[in-house]
This record gives structure tokens, sequence and C-alpha cells, in this order.
């Protein structure tokens, strides 16, 4: 029965958005470190998903697979702080390249998806519950 | 093919074709940030008629793990949107399939009451009352 493939490919979706949402908090929660050189700033980072043939026997719906992390390549933000301990001999220290405005909207977008996903599994759980009643009026 | 069977099938295959739109729909809102995935679709009328001609249809057996599946599975009348893709290729539109995911919802579930009400005419034949 094919219904029952999509709580597989819902749950894949589940997955994929909680693990977006971890990125997400990783990359807000460090977004204001300093680091004493360009090259030790933290770079933000964004999962990349794919979508792979869902394994249960004869299903043609596709779960998503999360396939790695990419680095954001901007440049580090740079800022003038010549009393700070770690600035280097200009007097600069390196903040994170994530952009936290950005941060929030993906944020919003992946709790948006994962209701959605939810979503679409209850209504696939109540096709079910009415199916399994068949005849029985 | 008994009677029973064949005033059955038509509302069994809808409500089979109708479950397997709602699997492919569900799967393409759970890729809508897959990069370069395009959303699918089934042509339900195309394929309704081809396995109420009695076509051997459905999904590809595979016996041996080694064996490729093809890309959408067995089924010959899935259709890939192409249109309307952002700068990551992705052509899934998200609130459209929300709504034909109802819209199939509903649908599924008027299949189901046509078939019982099948059911119920059928007994009341048997019971002769």
């Amino acid at each position: 029965m094919s219904l029952e493939s999509v709580f597989g490919v819902g749950q894949s979706a589940l997955v994929a958005q909680t693990y977006r949402l971890n990125v997400i908090a990783e990359n807000l929660a460090n977004a204001e470190v300093p680091a004493g050189t360009p090259d030790g700033a933290y770079k933000g980072q964004y999962p990349i998903f794919k979508s792979v043939l869902s394994e249960v026997d004869g299903s043609m719906a596709m779960s998503v697979k999360i396939d790695g992390v990419a680095e954001d390549q901007r440049p580090a933000r740079s800022s003038y702080e010549p009393g700070n301990p770690i600035a280097d001999e200009d007097g600069f220290v390196y903040m994170s390249n994530v952009n936290s405005v950005q941060e929030m909207a993906s944020m919003m977008a992946a709790s948006r998806s994962y209701q959605t996903n939810i979503e679409v599994m209850n209504t696939a759980k109540d096709l079910l519950m009415r199916t399994l009643t068949i005849g029985q009026q | 093919m008994s009677w029973i069977d064949s005033s059955l099938s038509g509302q069994v295959i809808a409500l089979q074709l109708k479950s397997e739109r709602a699997e492919l729909i569900a799967g393409n809102i759970a890729n809508s940030d897959t990069p370069n995935y395009k959303a699918r679709d089934i042509d339900f009328r195309a394929e309704f008629e081809r396995r109420i001609s009695g076509e051997s249809g459905g999904a590809l057996r595979t016996t041996n793990a080694q064996h490729m599946k093809p890309e959408g599975g067995g089924s010959a009348h899935i259709t890939f949107s192409e249109e309307g893709g952002g700068e990551d290729g992705n052509t899934v539109e998200s609130e459209k399939e929300q709504a034909t995911y109802t819209k199939n919802a509903i649908q599924y579930q008027v299949s189901l009451q046509f078939l019982n009400s099948k059911i119920r005419g059928l007994k009341l034949a048997l019971k002769g009352e």
C-alpha cells in the first residue's frame, strides 16, 4: 500500500529539517565570536540535501537525505578593536561571516517545512484509518 | 474475473492510483529544499486507462540488490515539472503541492465513499431483504 510510504518520506524530511535547524542554531551561536585572524573566524555552514528513492519495495516516492554540509565562502567581517587582547598588530579582530537575519529567515523556513510535513503525515494517517473501515457501514 | 471483482475494480484502481499520487506529492513536499529536484506527478487519466485496460503496470520487480531502479519508479505516466525553477534548480512550489495533496486526499475519500456504497449495494443484493 503506497500510503504507508508517505510516513517514510515525511520522516526523512523531518530528520533533514531538524538537522538544518541544528546547523542554523550553531551558526547563530557562533555569529559574534571574535578571532585574531581571518582564517580563524567561524565560517557559516549550511546543509546540502539530496533526494533518494525511498527504500520501500516498489515505491516511487523520493525521500530526503543529508548529503553533507557546505561552508559559507564569504570573507570574515573585520572590526577595529585595538583594546581587544586577541586583536592583530593593526588592531583588528575578525568575526564570523554569518548573516544573522538570513539565518533567522532560514530558521522560519525550516520550521514551516517541518510543520507541513507533519500535516502531510497526519492526512495520510486519516486516509489509512478510513480505509480500514471499508465495507463496515 | 468474477462479477464482484469487475463491479469493484474501477474504484479499486482509482483508490490505488490516488494513494500513489499522495506518495509522489508527499515526496515533492519533503524535497522542497533539495537542489535540482524536479517536482513530479502522475498523469492520472493516462495511467488509469492503462491499468483499467489490464496492461501489466505498477513498479518493476527487482530480484537482486544490484538491479537498478528506473528514475521515478516503474510507473509509466509520471510527469516532471521543469517550470519555475529558482537558482538552485528546484521546481517544487510548496503551496501548490500542499493544495494538490489536500485535493488528492479528498478525492481519495470520494473513491472510498463510492467503494463503500458499492459494497453496501452488493450486500443488500446478496441478503435479498
